[in-house]
């Protein structure tokens, strides 16, 4: 294969080829670190950031229409309160959790292939936090009284009630959230310092410089730095799983057929992974593309993330599969009537593209020869992305427009203000990537540095 | 060129490859210096046992004091809020609900624990610290590209500056650097 990276004799199943060979500590460094440091602004970022934008500015528009006339310009209305909003929180926290999962799941399991995706997954998850976070917000009605949902001695003396779901919600998101943030910033203090040593413009020099915090690679410094990131990794891989399984109790603790099931925290849990993947693809493919990172992220890489797809995908398909069986099992024809609506209802056609997207279409992946082809993975994981935003489609709208009583059935029709809001939180999310790849080092250049061959010590000639 | 201890930080030395750095490291403890510390581009393993850093210190200690004192807390507000400042029955459940509370007293576990890490690695570190000596050395500015740095400080009592400096020259030959404080 002409594109293997693999050099001869590297083999061995323990040392994946993770890097091309004949790169240096100062080529590594400069190579990642010019991308930020270069003068000019390439037309290919202008054009992708400008387009980026006007996306932004459909949320800004989306938002203030909002704000001015209510939650009644979106398309939910009795009996499905739950719409576009809470598919999109959902759908974007879920997509957040892989990039948490290659910098804390794959670092304890000492995968170091993640080393060169992990900074802008980690970066990934923020943006996808950010734009899951202005949903459940936006969806309030009145946005403006979202402290309400926090324990503050208030002058009503109430308190929130702990036992909801909802407010465990808003825990959780926020941990994540500042968890997420700390982590990422922690990766990148000693890039900063790479960035304000290497910087020739005064301004970037102070604002890297004050970034750094004064970082000077000292050997004391990076033992205590090591076992900080360890811990964090080890904090933060719990989290990510009680991240998701509480997004999945704001569903369970309800009594909707559908929703009151015990499956769904690990099915939750995985379709997370499995979204957050395809995106890490989706950003990966161009990326490496443009700034010809194909060094760096390379076919193995992207391979290692296929199989992850596929596995992941194999196991939301038995949350799908389970979902059915506990539905004719529970006896209970209320459960039983949800799952023949889901298949023939009148949402049904949402239900089988999913199970196309979710279920049939990853199936390629047992290809190698899909597995190495990079349009190939990139349209995957577009459909897997679709697919687990039906998803979601599926377990809110079709349960809920469908409950107990004949009498209380409605349909829900999405307006264009919740497309516009949809799109326009992509708009956020892509906004802050463009900036980030701009500002940042998109791949972490210390941890580069260690996986090259001269980074060992060699412990013979050391004594 | 003597210099008074006062305004010499210490004396740096340059190596261009890890292996290097860490036999350096090595045989200045052989020497009896201790007062030093290494400078690399990635964390290094070896450097640490080479100078002498065996434990994982303090952090741990402090994040197991942020996690406990998250989980203790998280679980406390909501008892005092449920329980006894506004008692309220919430469809008949226990106004202590106690398996209620613990997604909340997890969540507040882990944001406290991690604050801890980072606060508390940033803390010992004594950072952030704007000025420090070892900038002083122009070529230091490598440090965080593909040089690595030695430094032996005049606080160190076998410190001498023509002893150590002829120490140093016979590491790195050309590579001693003298750091203004």
């Amino acid at each position: 294969m002409e594109n293997d990276p693999r050099p001869p004799g590297a083999e061995e199943p323990f040392s994946p080829p993770i890097v091309a060979p004949g790169y240096t500590f100062a080529t590594v460094s400069d190579k990642i670190g010019s991308i930020v440091l270069a003068r000019g602004t390439r037309f290919g970022w202008v054009v992708g950031f400008a387009l980026s934008f006007v996306f932004l500015m459909v949320l800004v528009v989306s938002i203030s229409v909002l704000l001015l006339r209510g939650v009644g310009i979106w398309g939910i209305n009795s009996p499905v309160f739950w719409g576009f909003d809470i598919i999109n929180f959902v759908w974007w926290i879920g997509i957040g959790h892989a990039g948490t999962l290659i910098s804390a799941i794959l670092l304890l399991l000492r995968q170091t292939w993640r080393t060169s995706i992990n900074r802008f997954a980690e970066a990934m998850t923020l943006f996808a936090v950010s734009c899951a976070g202005l949903f459940p917000l936006l969806h309030m009605g009145r946005p403006w009284f979202f402290y309400w949902m926090t324990p503050y001695p208030s002058t009503m003396g109430v308190w929130p009630n702990f036992r909801s779901p909802l407010v465990w919600d808003v825990f959780a998101v926020s941990t994540y959230a500042i968890v997420s943030a700390l982590f990422w910033f922690v990766g990148l203090l000693p890039d900063l310092a790479t960035l304000r040593d290497r910087s020739k413009n005064r301004a970037a020099r102070i604002v890297y410089g004050m970034l750094a915090m004064g970082w000077r690679g000292s050997a004391a410094h990076w033992h205590r730095y090591e076992v900080a990131s360890l811990l964090l990794a080890g904090l933060a891989t719990p989290l990510v799983v009680s991240v998701h399984t509480v997004v999945s109790f704001d569903f369970t603790i309800g009594i909707i057929p559908g929703w009151h099931a015990t499956i769904f925290p690990p099915y939750f849990v995985a379709g997370a992974i499995y979204a957050g993947f395809a995106m890490v693809l989706l950003i990966a493919i161009p990326l490496r593309a443009v700034y010809g990172l194909e060094d760096f992220i390379t076919m193995q890489h992207l391979r290692n993330m296929a199989k992850v797809l596929l596995a992941t995908s194999m196991i939301v398909c038995y949350g799908y599969v389970m979902e059915a069986f506990f539905s004719w099992y529970s006896g209970n024809p209320y459960e039983q009537f949800m799952i023949v609506n889901r298949m023939l209802g009148p949402y049904a056609w949402t239900y089988w593209m999913l199970l196309a997207c979710n279920l049939v279409t990853p199936q390629l992946l047992w290809f190698g020869r899909v597995r190495d082809s990079i349009p190939a993975l990139f349209g995957i994981s577009l459909i897997v992305s679709l697919g687990m935003w039906l998803e979601r489609f599926v377990i809110i709208v079709t349960s809920l427009s469908r409950d107990f009583l004949p009498s209380s059935w409605g349909m829900f029709y999405p307006t264009r203000w919740d497309f516009a809001t949809f799109l326009g939180s992509i708009g956020l999310f892509l906004t802050l990537l463009f900036l980030f790849i701009r500002f940042l080092p998109m791949i972490s250049i210390f941890e580069m540095r260690t996986i090259l061959p001269q980074a060992e010590v060699d412990d013979h000639a050391s004594h | 060129m003597p210099a008074t201890d006062s305004r010499v930080f210490g004396l740096m030395v340059e190596f261009s490859d890890p292996t290097s750095l860490v036999s350096a490291a090595r045989k200045s403890y052989a020497e009896g210096y201790r007062k030093m510390d290494g400078y690399s581009p990635f964390p290094i393993e070896e450097l640490g046992e080479a100078l002498g850093y065996h434990t994982r210190g303090r952090l741990p200690k402090l994040v197991l004091a942020g996690g406990i004192t998250g989980c203790v807390s998280g679980f406390a507000l909501q008892y005092w809020c449920s329980v006894i400042d506004y008692p309220l029955n919430v469809a008949g459940k226990p106004l202590n609900s106690w398996p209620s509370f613990i997604p909340i007293t997890f969540e507040l576990t882990i944001l406290f624990a991690s604050l801890a890490a980072v606060l508390g690695m940033l803390g010992l570190n004594g950072l952030p610290r704007p000025y420090h000596p070892v900038f002083n050395v122009p070529e230091f500015r490598l440090a965080s590209r593909d040089h690595f740095f030695l430094c032996i400080e005049s606080k160190d009592p076998k410190f001498d500056f023509r002893a150590t400096r002829r120490f140093l020259e016979g590491l790195s030959p050309g590579h001693v650097y003298e750091v203004a404080n």
